[in-house]
């Protein structure tokens, strides 16, 4: 008898074993991701903040996130990691950064992941402008995130001051010149335009080609067009905007004091990140403006910012939890909520159309500019080998803006280079 | 009036001329961190808009500690130096000793190839010092920073000259009390060396509080990485600077070692003197 | 020679006592050399085409890169610049903090605290000075009516400009050696210069420089490899720009490895950072026994 009682326990206390393992085994998926930041104001915070509502939803995933810098210091995390053998499952990075991370085996498409005819419909609810750079060979690598174009800011008290009508911001170059040069004041207290030139100047070179109706580079990422006759119009308007027509300062204007310049009033009119809109929104002094970018041939901007990736090395289960996360942080209800706390844009049209963001940009519809550009918009530059690459237009960017060399012998030089770069991947 | 009493009147005025070009460059010389101090104390509006009397206010280490975990890349950096230090000292004490006592085969080659890191600093080396420490499954670990760092070719080359001064005398003493390799080392070559150990202890600890190219690679995460990475990250210009914040933030960076240096000039810089004399 | 327990155990304690160290500084400095030297002989490797042995290709690509010309350049202007006006400010500042002028301890406190800082939080500071319109310079020259100017942004005077925030921040360290020197000069040397009537001059010429040699030296060969290592402040300042006009050799390197992924083209580029340091040490060595003025 004892021996049937004992047998039952010993069963019971297996069964109690086998179910508490199996307990544990479900517990916890552990998801890491690096993520940059690359605009002002404390997104740390705020990223910090969706992941906690993410877990909250999903207590079965502890899901870390982790600050890593700039674009360029995330990709380099990240892969870093990778290759020490460090797990990250997923990762916000620069959507350009596709070639290099294909080339890298890193990512894994997103197509090979999902399964549900719903699933693949979320991929096709993005705006297709902003799927241009996730997207190549047929598949999609990267999901729209903290996504962004220029767009361009200015001082209406300052156009007051001028004489110029605040509502009416030049929509071309030659009313950009004009403008700038009312707006520019002979002491050098006030400049009409500052278009940056240090940090991303391809970026900027982006929007001023195509509103020159040309792009950079080929869908497959294996050629550029830095030599074609409408690039090299383009760097030479810019540079005549500081040398010619004087209403931007020559040489090369920094990146990072450029939000500060225009809060400051040292400029008139700035194009940058409309990641920057919330900032600008709370620290403006003056009554400003938010524009589209001035047309040459038509509106033209390149989208910026970064995609979410999902790494290959990655076990099933961590797939299915990296997806959830991403769906949460692009959903939008939190796409929305993301626009609104940092200016970047929302990155479906289903974001737009949530109540808050509705009647946000109701209050302030400025914060649509960047989404009504979208028309006009065309992916960033992105290649093959694409961190040399973008260094040699960089470079030849920053040549031409301080007269080492002209824009065409720059660019020509640049191209020369960059077609050799990429010739073993034609 | 005498040659002598002119000559001192004019030794006087150069002295006058001296003592006032020397301040002029010391306050010149400090005013850039003093400014970075008034700075960080100020809203970013008078950093702009200079005025000397604006209020003072705490609000940009707020902003910074709240931006970025300062306290805990402070404490990191304190965990790196002190660990590292340890090593250095055991390392290096052993090193020396066999190079100063022990006339051991091949020790004036190994010797030669040990002050090859004075030169190479492993810094130099990064892109295979990297893959190693990959190797090692040692990235983004406070270990990894330090590891290269641990055999000092500088710290062993002090300990040598140090313990080869050491009269012998007081070695045959500690033998004749049956003392062993290590209790002679322990007893007699160390406690003389004290100064040296100061010295060198306050040199590593400043080069490697502020060593940044090395812990930028090797770090991904806020558990690791030091003070140094933290400021490099926090002014990434994308990120739009504001000054005062950022002069906040630089001075929560150098504030440990700052201190430190100010209630210790004196050892400091005698240990910076004992370290350049050959 | 002191006696060890035996003669044959002395070798093997010796080793033994050098181990831990041997072990990490081959495993970081003298494997990696040779590794460096292995790796450039390799092309870059990826999913498409795997490394492969390619010989001297790379420095042939090397030898065209106009980059890599442009930062031997820079690294060159850089060493001159910051060498040897560091290290005059260094003697002066050490003859100055050695005589009892009033407030000493401020003199040598000021003079010595930028060597505290790390160079991240100096270019931190000084970028601020440097920023167009709104930088403390700029503002500064404003009052006097001038007009500001693009210190960073224009490749005439990046480097300038960073040589002017390295020789603040390194000066004050070159001092201390050479104070520590000074204050090993037998004071009879000042009384019989002055004895003879000797002027301040001649006798800093003639007699003080000559005996400051060694720390000359050894300051000098501090000055080179830090010229090759300081790169920290072009993260924050500049990133090499613009168009590479402040960009130096190890930067360089960084980029190379770490942006572009390019370890084989690093590592050639490593290899030359190497060819110039050994040509240093080779200088040091031959000069430390030729020209030092011992007593």
């Amino acid at each position: 008898m004892f021996a049937k009682t004992r047998k039952t326990l010993t069963r019971l206390a297996m069964a109690a074993c086998f179910s508490t393992v199996a307990v544990v085994a479900q517990a916890s998926t552990e998801l890491t991701m690096y993520y940059p930041v690359a605009v002002g104001g404390p997104l740390t915070k705020i990223v910090d903040g969706l992941v906690a509502d993410f877990m909250k939803e999903n207590p079965d995933i502890k899901a870390n996130a982790i600050y890593a810098g700039n674009y360029n210091d995330a990709r380099i995390k990240a892969l870093a990691a990778l290759k020490a053998g460090e797990p990250a499952q997923l990762s916000v990075m620069f959507s350009i950064d596709i070639y290099e991370l294909i080339e890298q085996d890193a990512i894994v498409a997103f197509d090979d992941i999902v399964s549900t005819s719903e699933e693949k419909a979320w991929l096709e609810s993005f705006y297709p402008t902003l799927m241009q750079n996730g997207r190549t060979a047929g598949k999609t690598w990267g999901i729209p995130f903290q996504r962004s174009t220029i767009v361009m800011y200015y001082n209406k008290d300052a156009f007051r001051a001028a004489g110029l009508d605040p509502e009416n911001p030049p929509a071309t170059w030659n009313e950009l010149v004009e403008v700038g040069k009312k707006l520019t004041k002979a002491d050098g207290s006030q400049w009409g335009a500052m278009i940056p030139s240090t940090g991303y100047p391809y970026w900027m070179f982006g929007a001023l080609t195509m509103q020159n109706d040309q792009v950079l580079m080929n869908n497959a990422g294996d050629t550029t067009y830095f030599d074609a006759p409408a690039t090299v119009e383009a760097l030479e308007f810019w540079k005549n905007l500081g040398s010619k027509h004087k209403v931007m300062p020559e040489g090369t204007i920094e990146w990072g004091t450029l939000r500060k310049n225009f809060l400051e009033g040292k400029t008139a009119i700035m194009w940058h990140s409309t990641g920057n809109l919330t900032v600008v929104k709370k620290k403006a002094k003056f009554d400003f403006g938010v524009a589209m970018l001035p047309a040459s041939k038509r509106r033209g901007t390149p989208t910026g910012g970064g995609n979410f990736y999902i790494f290959k090395k990655t076990t099933p289960e961590e797939r299915v939890a990296a997806m959830k996360l991403i769906k949460f942080m692009t959903s939008p209800e939190r796409s929305a909520e993301w626009s609104m706390k940092t200016g970047y844009m929302g990155v479906s049209p289903a974001a737009y159309e949530t109540q808050k963001l509705q009647d946000y940009v109701k209050g302030f519809p400025y914060a649509a500019v960047a989404r009504d550009q979208l028309e006009f918009a065309t992916a960033e530059l992105s290649t093959f080998q694409t961190g040399r690459v973008r260094k040699l237009l960089d470079d030849a960017i920053q040549a031409a803006l301080t007269g080492s060399k002209t824009p065409a012998a720059a660019l020509q030089e640049a191209q020369a280079q960059a077609k050799r770069l990429l010739k073993p991947y034609r | 009036m005498s040659q002598a009493e002119i000559k001192r009147r004019h030794w006087t005025f150069l002295e006058a001329l001296e003592t006032v070009a020397a301040w002029f460059v010391a306050i010149l010389w400090i005013a850039p961190l003093l400014y970075a101090f008034w700075a960080a104390f100020h809203a970013s509006e008078y950093a702009i808009h200079f005025e000397l009397f604006a209020p003072l206010t705490l609000e940009n280490f707020r902003e910074a500690l709240s931006q970025a975990p300062f306290l805990r890349y402070g404490f990191n950096t304190f965990v790196l130096v002190t660990m590292l230090l340890a090593s250095q000292l055991v390392i290096c004490t052993l090193a020396a000793y066999a190079f100063a006592r022990y006339n051991f085969a091949g020790s004036n080659i190994a010797f030669s190839l040990v002050l090859v890191q004075l030169m190479i600093a492993p810094e130099i080396l990064i892109v295979e010092n990297y893959s190693t420490l990959a190797k090692l499954n040692l990235i983004d670990t406070i270990t990894g920073i330090g590891l290269p760092y641990m055999a000092s070719a500088f710290g062993i080359f002090l300990l040598r000259q140090a313990f080869k001064s050491t009269p012998k005398e007081l070695e045959e003493a500690a033998r004749l009390e049956g003392c062993g390799m290590f209790g002679i080392l322990w007893r007699v070559y160390v406690p003389l060396a004290r100064p040296i150990y100061l010295a060198y202890g306050l040199v590593s600890i400043s080069h490697h509080w502020n060593n940044f190219l090395w812990p930028l690679v090797v770090t991904n995460s806020v558990e690791t990485r030091p003070l140094t990475v933290g400021l490099g990250i926090f002014g990434a210009p994308e990120s739009g600077v504001d000054w005062s914040i950022i002069s906040a933030a630089t001075l929560l960076s150098v504030a440990p070692l700052l201190i430190a240096f100010l209630l210790f000039q004196r050892q400091f810089i005698q240990s910076f003197m004992h370290s350049g004399i050959k | 020679m002191h006696q060890s327990p035996s003669n044959a155990m002395r070798h093997v304690y010796g080793w033994l006592l050098l181990t831990p160290a041997a072990i990490l500084l081959i495993a970081f400095t003298h494997f990696p050399t040779l590794a460096t030297i292995y790796e450039s002989s390799f092309s870059k490797g990826n999913l498409i085409r795997p490394s492969r042995f390619i010989g001297i290709t790379n420095y042939e690509s090397m030898l065209e890169d106009p980059i890599f010309w442009k930062v031997l350049i820079n690294n060159f202007w850089f060493a001159v610049g910051t060498i040897p006006a560091s290290v005059a400010l260094a003697i002066a500042m050490a003859l100055l903090v050695n005589r009892a002028l009033p407030g000493r301890p401020f003199l040598r406190l000021a003079y010595f605290t930028p060597t505290i800082l790390p160079m991240i939080a100096v270019a931190n500071i000084w970028l601020f000075f440097y920023s167009p319109d709104i930088g403390l310079i700029d503002q500064i020259l404003g009052w006097f009516g001038f007009p500001g100017h693009n210190w960073l942004g224009d490749p005439a005077t990046v480097l300038p400009a960073i040589i002017v925030m390295t020789i603040w921040k390194e000066a004050g360290f070159f001092m201390i050696f050479y104070l520590a020197a000074l204050q090993n000069l037998p004071p009879e040397l000042e009384e019989a210069a002055k004895l003879e009537g000797a002027s301040r001059w001649y006798y800093f010429r003639r007699v003080i420089f000559p005996l400051l040699m060694p720390t000359t030296l050894f300051v000098l060969i501090n000055a080179v490899l830090n010229s090759f290592k300081l790169v920290d402040h072009l993260f924050v300042l500049t990133k090499g720009g613009p168009n590479n006009a402040s960009n130096l050799l190890l930067y360089y390197i960084y980029e190379n490895a770490f942006s572009y992924f390019d370890t084989n083209y690093a590592a050639t580029l490593t290899v030359v950072l190497l060819a110039i340091l050994a040509v240093v040490a080779l200088a040091q060595f031959f000069l430390f026994d030729r020209r030092i003025h011992y007593r």
